[in-house]
C-alpha cells in the first residue's frame, strides 16, 4: 500500500493497480460461487450436482415449482414472502418512530440504545432459544386460564409465524433500522424544520411535508434491510417458528438430504427474489434522489 | 446518497459526523431544538421499539437465565433452583485438567475459527476499504463499487454456503483443475466438509462486516491530514501505519466485534460446511434443544452469552470506542 493520489496528480500510483487487482479478485470471490450454482440450476434432466453441464434446461425449475420434486416449497415460499413484507413494514414504522424519539431527550434512551446494539450482537441461537422458552413458559402459565374462559384451546402452543417468529425477526431487523435512522437524522439539516416552524407549520405538518420527504429515500433503505434480513433469516427462526417452516429453514434442511440440482433451482429462485427486491429498491432510491435534486436545484 | 449528505465526507470535516448516534442526538437537542412536541410524545414514539425489544430480547434472555437453573428428567421440565445444568456443562473440566473437557474443547475449536476468520476478514476488509476510500476518486464510483460489495450481504447465507459445493466437492471444479494440471493424482478431500471449508465460508460471508465500518471510518478522515503527512516527508507506508490505521481504529473495532461475535455463536456455517462433523457451541445448544433438554441448553446459552460479553468487554478495553468516535 502506498501513496494516496494527490488530486492534482493525473498518473495513478503503482499501488493503484495492485489494489485494483486485489479488489477484482475479491469481487470474483464474492460472486463466483453464486454464479456457479445459478449456472448449475439450469442443468439438463440428467445433470448432477457438479459440472460438467449435462445440457441446458429449465427441468429442475419446473420440477421444483410443480411440486413434483423432492421438495414442496410453495407454502414455505409464500409464508416467507408474507412474513418478510410484514417485517419490512413494521421495521420502517417502528424505526422511524424511535428515530424521532431519539432526537429528543427521554429517560431510558441510553438503555434502549444499548439494548438495540445488544440485540444485534448476542448470538442468534441464544435469542432464538430464549424466545422459545419464553413462549413455552407463557403457555404453561396462561393457557389453562385462557382456555377455561374459552379463548384458546387447551392444548397447543403459541409459537408461530406471526407471534414468536415475527418478534424474532424484528429483534434482528430493528437494530439495523435504528442505526440507519441515527445516520439519517444526524445528517439532517435542522434549519428546514426551524424554517417550517417559523412559517407556522404544526408539528405534524413539519414532519409530513418537510422531514418525511427528506428522509424518504433512506426509509427505502430500511425497508430493504427489513425485507432481506427477514427473507434470509435462519438462526433466530430456527426455534421460533413453531410447527411451520420458513424458506431458509427448508433450504438448510435440504442441504443434508438432497442430491439433485433441485436445491440449486431453489437457491436460484430465492436469489432471484432477493435480487429483484434489491434492484427495485436501489432504483427507487436513485429515482427519489434524482427527483429531489431536480426539485431542490434552482434554475 | 445525495450530494448534500456526502459533502462533509468528501471534505472530511472531522467534527460534523464524528458521532455515535445517541450522544450527538442528545447533545444537539440541547443546543438546537428540532421538536416542539410535548415531552411525553418521545415516550410514545420510543414505545413500540422498546416493547419489541422487551418482549423478544430482554424477556427471552431472562427466561433463558431462569430455565438454566431448572431441573429436567427424561419426561419433564420442572421449575427449581439447581446448579446441576452448569455442573453438566463443565463436567470433567476440573477433573481432567490439564486435559480438555468437551466444553473447553468445543470453545477451543471455535476460538481457532474466530482467530483465522478475524485475521483474514480484517486483512481483506481493510485492503478493500482502503482501495475504495483512497484510490477511487469520484463519489458515484465509490458508491457503485461499495454496492457491488454489499449486494451479497442481502442474499441468503445458506445459498452462499452451498454454492461452494460444486467448486470444492470431490468432483468439483477445483479438484478437476488440480487433476488436469497434474498437481494431484487423486481428488483432494479436505476442500469440502472440513475446517478449511468452514473458515472459507465464514470469510466469504462476513468480510463485509469489516469492509463497511472500516470504509466508514476512512471516509471520515480529513484528507488534509494525509497530505500533511506526505508534505512532512512520510512515505506511503508510514502514512498508513502512523496516520490512517490509528484513525480507523474504531471502524476496525466495530468490524471485529461483529465478526468475532458472529463466529463465536455460529452453528449453521460450521454445520453445513463442516458436514455436521465439527463441534460448535451453537450446535451443541441446538442438539440439546432437539432432545428437549431445555435447561442444559439454556445453561450452555448463558455460558456462551457470558463468553461473548466478556470478549466484547475485552475488545472495548483495548480501544476506548467513545473516545475514538
Amino acid at each position: 500500500m502506498a501513496a494516496k493520489p494527490v488530486p492534482r496528480e493525473e498518473k495513478r500510483p503503482r499501488s493503484f493497480y495492485a489494489l485494483s487487482a486485489f479488489f477484482a479478485l475479491f469481487v470474483v470471490f464474492l460472486y463466483g460461487p453464486v454464479v456457479t450454482i445459478l449456472t448449475l440450476s439450469f442443468q439438463g434432466p440428467n445433470g448432477g450436482l457438479t459440472f460438467p453441464m449435462n445440457g441446458v434446461s429449465l427441468y429442475w425449475f419446473e420440477r421444483l415449482w410443480s411440486g413434483r420434486g423432492t421438495v414442496d416449497i410453495g407454502t414455505a415460499f409464500s409464508r416467507s414472502l408474507i412474513l418478510g413484507l410484514v417485517v419490512m413494514a413494521l421495521t420502517v414504522v417502528i424505526s422511524v418512530l424511535a428515530g424521532l424519539a431519539f432526537r429528543k431527550r427521554f429517560a431510558g434512551s441510553t438503555a434502549l440504545f444499548y439494548v438495540a446494539i445488544a440485540s444485534l450482537i448476542v448470538p442468534s441461537i441464544v435469542v432464538s432459544l430464549g424466545i422459545a422458552l419464553e413462549f413455552r413458559i407463557i403457555d404453561d402459565l396462561f393457557r389453562p386460564l385462557l382456555s377455561s374462559i374459552g379463548l384458546v384451546s387447551r392444548r397447543g402452543n403459541s409459537l408461530g409465524l406471526f407471534t414468536s417468529g415475527l418478534g424474532a425477526h424484528l429483534s434482528w431487523t430493528l437494530p439495523f433500522g435504528l442505526l440507519i435512522m441515527f445516520a439519517v437524522f444526524n445528517r439532517l439539516d435542522k434549519s428546514f424544520e426551524e424554517a417550517a416552524r417559523d412559517l407556522g407549520a404544526s408539528n405534524w405538518q413539519s414532519f409530513r411535508f418537510v422531514v418525511l420527504p427528506m428522509i424518504a429515500p433512506y426509509l427505502i433503505g430500511i425497508a430493504l434491510f427489513g425485507f432481506t434480513l427477514s427473507w434470509d433469516e435462519i438462526a433466530r427462526s430456527s426455534q421460533t417458528m413453531g410447527s411451520t417452516n420458513t424458506l431458509p429453514l427448508e433450504l438448510a434442511a435440504l442441504t443434508t438430504t438432497v442430491t439433485t440440482p433441485d436445491i440449486y433451482a431453489l437457491g436460484t429462485s430465492v436469489t432471484a427474489v432477493s435480487f429483484t427486491v434489491i434492484f427495485t429498491t436501489l432504483a427507487a432510491f436513485i429515482i427519489l434522489q434524482k427527483r429531489r435534486q431536480r426539485r431542490s436545484l434552482p434554475d | 446518497m445525495s450530494d448534500t449528505v456526502e459533502a462533509p465526507t468528501r471534505v472530511g470535516a472531522p467534527n460534523i459526523r464524528r458521532t455515535s448516534g445517541v450522544d450527538t442526538a442528545a447533545g444537539d437537542a440541547r443546543k438546537r431544538r428540532t421538536s416542539w412536541t410535548p415531552a411525553w410524545v418521545a415516550y410514545l414514539q420510543a414505545a413500540p421499539m422498546a416493547l419489541v425489544f422487551f418482549l423478544f430480547f430482554v424477556l427471552p434472555l431472562i427466561a433463558t437465565l431462569v430455565v438454566s437453573f431448572w431441573n429436567y428428567t427424561e419426561y419433564s421440565i420442572e421449575p427449581a433452583f439447581v446448579l446441576s445444568n452448569y455442573h453438566d456443562v463443565f463436567y470433567g473440566c476440573v477433573a481432567k485438567f490439564p486435559g480438555l473437557c468437551t466444553t473447553f474443547a468445543t470453545y477451543l475449536s471455535t476460538l481457532k475459527f474466530v482467530a483465522i476468520v478475524w485475521a483474514t476478514t480484517l486483512l481483506i476488509g481493510f485492503t478493500v476499504a482502503y482501495f475504495l476510500a483512497f484510490h477511487i476518486r469520484t463519489l458515484p464510483m465509490q458508491i457503485a463499487l461499495f454496492m457491488v460489495c454489499t449486494i451479497p450481504f442481502w442474499t441468503s447465507n445458506v445459498i452462499r454456503m452451498i454454492s461452494w459445493i460444486p467448486l470444492l466437492g470431490r468432483n468439483g471444479l477445483v479438484n478437476d483443475l488440480l487433476l488436469s494440471l497434474g498437481i494431484v493424482d487423486t481428488p483432494v478431500e479436505w476442500l469440502l466438509y472440513s475446517d478449511f471449508a468452514v473458515a472459507l465460508a465464514l470469510v466469504h460471508l462476513y468480510t463485509l462486516f469489516m469492509v463497511v465500518p472500516i470504509f466508514n471510518s476512512m471516509m471520515r478522515i480529513d484528507r488534509s491530514l494525509i497530505e500533511a503527512a506526505y508534505d512532512a516527508g512520510a512515505s506511503g507506508w508510514q502514512t498508513l501505519t502512523n496516520v490512517i490505521i490509528p484513525l480507523v481504529k474504531p471502524g476496525i473495532l466495530i468490524g471485529s466485534i461483529f465478526v468475532v461475535t458472529i463466529v463465536t455463536g455460529d452453528y449453521l456455517t460450521i454445520g453445513i460446511m463442516g458436514g455436521q462433523q465439527i463441534a460448535s457451541v451453537g450446535k451443541t445448544i441446538q442438539t440439546q434443544i432437539n432432545f428437549l433438554q431445555f435447561p442444559i441448553a439454556a445453561a450452555n446459552a448463558i455460558v456462551l452469552l457470558a463468553v461473548v460479553l466478556v470478549t466484547i468487554w475485552g475488545m472495548l478495553r483495548l480501544v476506548d470506542i467513545r473516545k475514538e468516535l
